[in-house]
C-alpha cells in the first residue's frame, strides 16, 4: 500500500477510453462500479465536450459479486449495438473486473455473435500499466484488429499514395493542447506539399483504418502514445516513422529535415524531383516563427543565466528544456518526468542540458526539489503551478495534468513554427511576472493595495458588531464580504439596532434583494 | 390536469451517472476540523477525487488515498501492517483526532477486514479509527456521508438523562447559547424547559454559518439543538441516548437516521426537510409538534420570505424541470420548485427511502394538490439512456443533471443545471431560499439574452 495525494498519470482505463472515445462511432463500455463513470464528466467539461461521451459502464454491483456478471455484460453490448449502432464496441476493464477475474474475453465472442457492431476487450492490465501506457495499447490493438481483418479479407489496398503523405498518430481527447497541435502539424507537412493521411485517433473512422499503410510514412508527435502503432506498422507494413517532436524551432527544423529524407528515397525511386526544404526551413525560422528573433532581442537577453526548473511527461518536459537551453539561455537547474517508463529515454534526451534530472511520480519530492533550487521560473503540470503558488514562483504550465483553463478556446498549438511562438510568449511572460512582482516588492508593493481594503462604509462608528456577528462574515467568500456587511449596516440603520449580532446579519440577509 | 395522485414509483436500469460516494471526503474533511480522511482503495478511486473535487486537493487537504497494489490484491502484504504503516504516517504528519477509513469496491471485493482491523490499530495509536464503507457496489455521490455520519454516531458520548445535575447543566448551557433572547422568547423557553426535558440533536454535514442558522430557526420556536452531528470538532460529538430526539436535515441520511434509533435508543423525528421557506416551515413545525411546543409567527415568516423572492419566483414560474438525479436531494428540491409554481416531469433518484422520506413525500404530495400541479414521476435507478430520449419528447425548460450530460444537453438547447451545485451551496433554511432559487434560475436568466438565436449547436442528429 501506498500513502498518495495525487497522481501525475491516471489509471490505465482512462487512456483506453480517451482512445476510444476519440474514434468516431466507438463505444466503450466499462466493467466497473457506480461512479467511475468519472471520466465523462472529464471529458464533457475540460474539453468542453458538445456531444454524448460514448462511454457506459457496465454497473458491478452486490449481484455481480454474488453471481459474476452472466449475461449482464453481454445485455449491455447487445443494447448498445441496437441504440447507438456503434462501429464498434470496446469491452474496457478496470481495477474492479481484473480483480474479480471475469472472463471480459468470453463476454466478447459470445456478445460479437449477436452485435452488428465489432466487439474487442481492451487487452490492458490495470495493475501493471497507467494511463499513457494504456492508451498507446489500445490504439495499437484497435489498429492492428482492423488492418489484418482487411488482410484476412484481402481488401487492404496495399499501394502508396501517388503524391507524398503522411500520417498522424496519437492525436486525442483530453490530451494537451492537442487539438491545435494537430492542425498545426497538418499545415507543417501541407505547406510543403505533403498530404495528410490520416489522423488516428482523434475524429478518425474505422473504415478507413485499412488505408494507413497507404502513407509513405508515419509521424509520432508526441511520445507517450502512438509509438507502439509506428513501430507496428513498420514492422508489419515497412512503413517508417518520425519520433521527433517537432517542438521549438531546432526540433521543428529536424523534424522536416527527417520528412525532407524519407520522402526522398521515394522520390528517387519514381524518379521523381527530389525534395528540399532548406529555404522553407529558413524561411519560416526567421520570420513566421518570432522565437528565433526573439532569443536575440534584448528581452531574451535578460533571461540569460536565470533559473528554471521543468517538470512533466517525457515529450514535454524533454522538448521544454531543450528549448529553454538552446534557444533561450536559459539555466535549467533540475528537468524531470512522471513517465517513469520512458526513463532511459528522457535521461538520454536531456544529459549535457540540465543540472540534475528526476523521475519520479511523488509530487512530494518534486515540490521539495523546486523549493530547494528556488528557480526563477518553474514550468510543469498544474500540480507545480500550485506549489510554484504557494512558494511565490511563477509558473508556466507545459503538460499534463492539466485543468480546464488548459483547454483554451484560442488556437495554442505547442508544436511547429506557430508553437514556437506561443512557448517563447508562456516562458517569457512567466519569467516576467516574477520579475514585476519582485520589482514591485522591492519599490513597496502597488499603492491600490491600502485603498482597496478599506471598509466603504463611512460611519461605522454607530454600529457595534458583536464578536460572534463580526467573525461571521467569514464563510461569506471575500469578492461579496464588503458588500454583506454593508448591507447589514444599512438594514440595523434603518430598524434603528444599535448592535449587529448574528441574528440581525441573517435577518438583513433574508430582506436584502440582491 | 390530474391533481390527486398518490405517488407513483418507477426503476428503471441503475445505469445513471453519478459520484462515487468517496467523495464525500471532500466536505466532510473540511467539516470535521479535526479528521484525516484516508481513502483505501485503487489508483481508479484517487483518480476520480483528484479529478472531481479538482482544486482542494492542492490546499493540502486532510485526506488521501491508501492505494492498493498488487501485493496487496493478492494478499502477499499484509493488510494490517500495511494499514498501520500508513496510519502511523499520517498520525505524525498531521496528528489528527481520529482517521475516518473509508472502505471501498475493491475493499469489499477482496474482503479486507477493515472493521476488524481498526479496533487493533486504534489501540496501538491512540487514535480514533472510524470505518465507514461509501462504495460505489452499494451507494451513490451523497450516501457516502450516510455510512460515515452512520458509523460515527457509535462514536457519541452516552446521554445519560436520569443524572439531575447534568441536566441542569444542559440547561443552563441552553441559556448561554441563546445570545438574543427577545422578551417573549425568555418567557416561552422559562415556562418550558423544566416541563419539557427536550434534547434534540440535528444530524448531517452542514456548514457552520447554516448550521447556525438553523439552530436560529428552531431557538425562535423556543427549541434548541443541543447538538451536531457531525459536530465542528470530532472531540465534540453530541451525547446520545435515551430521551435524545435526533432530526435529519438532508434526504440522504437514511443509515444514520436507523442507527441512533436501534443502536443508541434515540427517537426519530420524520419530518420534510429544510430546504426553501415551505420545507423549513414544515421541519420546524413537526420538531415542535413532537415536543408540543406552540409554534409562533412561522406563517408571517414563510410568507415574508417567498415575498422576498418574487423576483426569483416570477422567472420560474410555469416552466417545467426534468432531474436525472444523482444525489438524492431531488424530492425536497422538486417539492420547494412545485411550490414557486414550475412543473416537474420527472424526478429521478439513485434511491428512495419511503420511510426516511415519508414527510417529504407527502408534503410533495399536498404542494402538488394546492399548486394544482400534476404529481411527477419518480424514477429509482434511472436510465440515462431513456432519459435523454424523454427529455427530448418533453423538452423541458430546465435539466437539472450531472457534469457529464450538462455541456451536451446545452448543445442540445436544452438549459441545464448542474446539480453538484445543490450539494456544495447553501441550499438549507430560509435564509438560503434566495441562494438556492439564484442556482435554479442561473441558467433560466441566461437565456433571454441567448447569443445569435443559435438553437443547437450540436452536430450529433438528435434521434427521438
Amino acid at each position: 500500500m501506498k500513502l498518495a495525494y495525487w497522481m501525475y498519470a491516471g489509471p490505465a482505463h482512462i487512456g483506453t477510453l480517451r482512445v476510444a472515445s476519440s474514434f468516431r462511432n466507438v463505444h466503450a463500455i466499462m466493467h466497473a462500479p457506480l461512479g467511475d463513470d468519472y471520466f465523462n464528466v472529464m471529458r464533457s467539461t475540460s474539453e468542453r465536450e458538445r456531444d454524448f461521451t460514448p462511454v457506459t459502464a457496465s454497473v458491478v454491483d452486490r449481484h455481480v459479486l454474488a453471481r459474476g456478471s452472466q449475461e449482464k455484460v453481454i445485455n449491455n453490448i447487445s443494447r448498445k449495438d441496437e441504440e447507438q449502432h456503434p462501429d464498434l464496441i470496446v469491452s474496457t476493464p478496470t481495477c474492479t473486473s481484473s480483480i474479480l477475474q471475469e472472463d471480459l474475453q468470453n463476454f466478447v465472442d459470445r456478445a460479437s455473435l449477436s452485435s452488428e457492431s465489432d466487439v474487442i476487450p481492451a487487452d490492458v492490465n490495470y495493475h501493471r500499466v497507467n494511463e499513457p501506457q494504456a492508451a498507446d495499447r489500445t490504439l495499437e490493438q484497435i489498429t492492428r484488429f482492423y488492418l489484418d481483418r482487411a488482410l484476412k479479407r484481402s481488401s487492404l489496398d496495399r499501394s502508396v499514395t501517388n503524391s507524398p503523405s503522411a500520417n498522424i498518430i496519437g492525436i486525442f481527447t483530453l490530451g494537451f493542447h492537442n487539438q491545435h497541435d494537430c492542425r498545426e502539424l497538418k499545415r507543417l507537412p501541407g505547406e510543403s506539399g505533403i498530404l495528410v493521411n490520416q489522423v488516428i485517433p482523434e475524429g478518425g473512422s474505422l473504415k478507413y483504418l485499412k488505408d494507413l499503410p497507404r502513407a509513405w510514412f508515419n509521424t509520432v508527435p508526441y511520445r507517450e502514445v502512438g509509438l507502439m502503432t509506428a513501430t507496428f506498422l513498420e514492422k508489419e507494413y515497412g512503413m517508417p516513422y518520425i519520433s521527433i517532436t517537432p517542438m521549438g524551432i531546432s526540433n521543428t527544423a529536424d523534424f522536416i529535415a527527417q520528412i525532407e529524407k524519407l520522402v526522398n528515397v521515394w522520390s528517387s525511386a519514381l524518379s521523381e524531383k527530389r525534395l528540399n526544404y532548406e529555404s522553407y526551413v529558413d524561411n519560416q525560422t526567421k520570420f513566421v516563427s518570432q522565437a528565433a528573433w526573439f532569443s536575440k532581442s534584448i528581452d531574451c537577453q535578460n533571461l540569460a543565466g536565470k533559473e528554471a526548473v521543468i517538470f512533466g511527461d517525457a515529450t514535454h518536459a524533454a522538448s521544454i528544456t531543450k528549448i529553454l537551453v538552446k534557444e533561450m539561455g536559459i539555466r535549467v537547474s533540475c528537468s524531470g518526468t512522471y513517465c517513469k517508463h520512458d526513463a532511459e529515454r528522457f535521461n538520454e534526451q536531456v544529459q549535457g542540458l540540465c543540472d540534475e534530472v528526476i523521475v519520479t511520480e511523488d509530487h512530494t519530492e518534486v515540490g521539495d526539489t523546486i523549493a530547494r533550487i528556488e528557480p526563477s521560473a518553474i514550468f510543469g503540470t498544474q500540480m507545480e503551478r500550485h506549489i510554484g503558488k504557494r512558494i511565490d514562483i511563477p509558473c508556466g504550465v507545459i503538460s499534463s495534468p492539466v485543468h480546464i483553463q488548459n483547454f483554451p478556446p484560442g488556437y495554442r498549438p505547442f508544436l511547429g513554427y506557430e508553437g514556437t511562438n506561443q512557448i517563447a510568449d508562456l516562458i517569457y511572460n512567466s519569467f516576467n511576472l516574477g520579475m514585476e512582482d519582485h520589482l514591485l516588492d522591492v519599490s513597496g508593493g502597488h499603492d491600490t493595495k491600502g485603498v482597496s481594503t478599506k471598509s466603504l462604509s463611512t460611519d461605522r462608528r454607530d454600529i457595534n458588531w458583536t464578536p460572534e456577528a463580526e467573525s461571521e462574515p467569514k464563510g461569506i467568500p471575500g469578492f461579496v464580504r464588503g458588500r454583506a456587511r454593508k448591507n447589514t449596516e444599512i438594514f440595523a440603520k434603518r430598524n434603528n439596532i444599535s448592535e449587529i449580532t448574528i441574528d440581525v446579519m441573517y435577518a438583513a440577509r433574508e430582506k436584502s434583494s440582491s | 390536469m390530474k391533481t390527486l395522485e398518490i405517488p407513483t414509483f418507477e426503476c428503471e436500469t441503475g445505469n445513471y451517472h453519478t459520484f462515487c460516494p468517496i467523495s464525500c471526503v471532500a466536505w466532510l474533511y473540511q467539516k470535521i476540523e479535526d479528521s484525516f480522511s484516508l481513502v483505501v482503495g485503487t489508483k481508479t478511486r484517487g483518480y476520480f477525487l483528484q479529478s472531481a473535487p479538482g482544486v482542494m486537493i492542492f490546499a493540502e487537504p486532510r485526506y488521501a488515498m491508501a492505494e492498493s497494489e498488487e501485493g496487496d490484491i493478492s494478499a502477499q502484504l499484509n493488510d494490517q501492517k500495511e494499514l498501520e504503516r500508513i496510519c502511523v504516517r499520517v498520525k505524525n504528519d498531521r496528528n489528527p483526532s481520529v482517521i475516518i477509513r473509508i472502505g471501498t469496491c475493491t475493499t469489499e471485493i477482496i474482503k479486507m477486514d477493515l472493521e476488524g482491523i481498526a479496533p487493533k490499530l486504534e489501540k496501538q495509536l491512540g487514535i480514533p479509527i472510524v470505518v465507514a464503507r461509501a462504495n460505489g457496489l452499494d451507494h451513490a455521490f451523497t450516501q457516502g456521508e450516510d455510512t460515515v455520519l452512520a458509523a460515527t454516531t457509535h462514536r457519541c458520548p452516552e446521554y445519560n438523562h436520569r443524572t439531575t445535575n447534568e441536566h441542569e447543566e444542559d440547561v443552563a448551557k441552553d441559556i448561554a447559547v441563546d445570545v438574543t433572547p427577545s422578551n417573549k422568547c425568555n418567557k416561552l423557553f422559562d415556562g418550558r424547559s423544566k416541563s419539557n426535558k427536550y434534547n434534540l440533536v440535528l444530524f448531517g454535514s452542514l456548514p457552520s454559518s447554516v448550521a447556525s442558522q438553523l439552530n436560529l430557526e428552531s431557538r425562535r420556536q423556543s427549541v434548541s439543538v443541543s447538538g451536531w452531528l457531525p459536530s465542528q470538532k470530532y472531540t465534540e460529538l453530541p451525547a446520545l441516548g435515551e430521551g435524545v430526539y435526533v432530526c435529519g436535515v438532508n434526504p440522504f441520511l437514511s443509515r444514520t437516521a436507523t442507527t441512533p434509533m436501534r443502536r443508541r435508543k434515540c427517537r426519530l423525528i420524520g419530518a420534510p426537510f429544510p430546504i426553501g421557506p415551505d420545507g423549513t416551515r414544515a421541519w420546524i413545525e413537526k420538531i415542535c409538534s413532537v415536543f408540543g411546543v406552540k409554534t409562533d409567527g412561522l406563517e408571517e415568516r414563510e410568507n415574508q420570505i417567498w415575498k422576498n423572492l418574487s423576483d426569483y419566483l416570477e422567472i420560474v414560474t410555469g416552466k417545467s424541470v426534468f432531474f436525472m438525479g444523482d444525489n438524492l436531494l431531488e424530492i425536497s428540491l422538486a417539492r420547494f420548485l412545485i411550490r414557486c409554481g414550475m412543473v416537474v416531469y420527472e424526478v429521478g433518484i439513485p434511491y428512495m427511502d419511503r420511510r426516511y422520506q415519508a414527510a417529504e413525500l407527502l408534503l410533495l404530495q399536498h404542494t402538488c394538490e394546492e399548486m394544482k400541479k400534476p404529481m411527477p414521476r419518480i424514477v429509482e435507478k434511472p436510465d440515462n439512456y431513456s432519459q435523454v430520449q424523454r427529455m427530448h419528447e418533453l423538452q423541458p425548460d430546465l435539466a437539472i443533471t450531472g457534469m457529464a450530460h450538462a455541456n451536451p444537453l446545452e448543445a442540445r438547447d436544452i438549459d441545464t443545471k448542474w446539480s453538484v451545485e445543490f450539494t456544495f451551496a447553501q441550499i438549507h433554511g430560509s435564509t438560503n431560499a434566495r441562494d438556492a432559487l439564484e442556482l435554479v434560475t442561473r441558467p433560466l436568466r441566461r437565456r433571454s439574452d441567448s447569443i445569435l438565436g443559435c438553437r443547437s449547436l450540436s452536430r450529433q442528429a438528435v434521434n427521438v
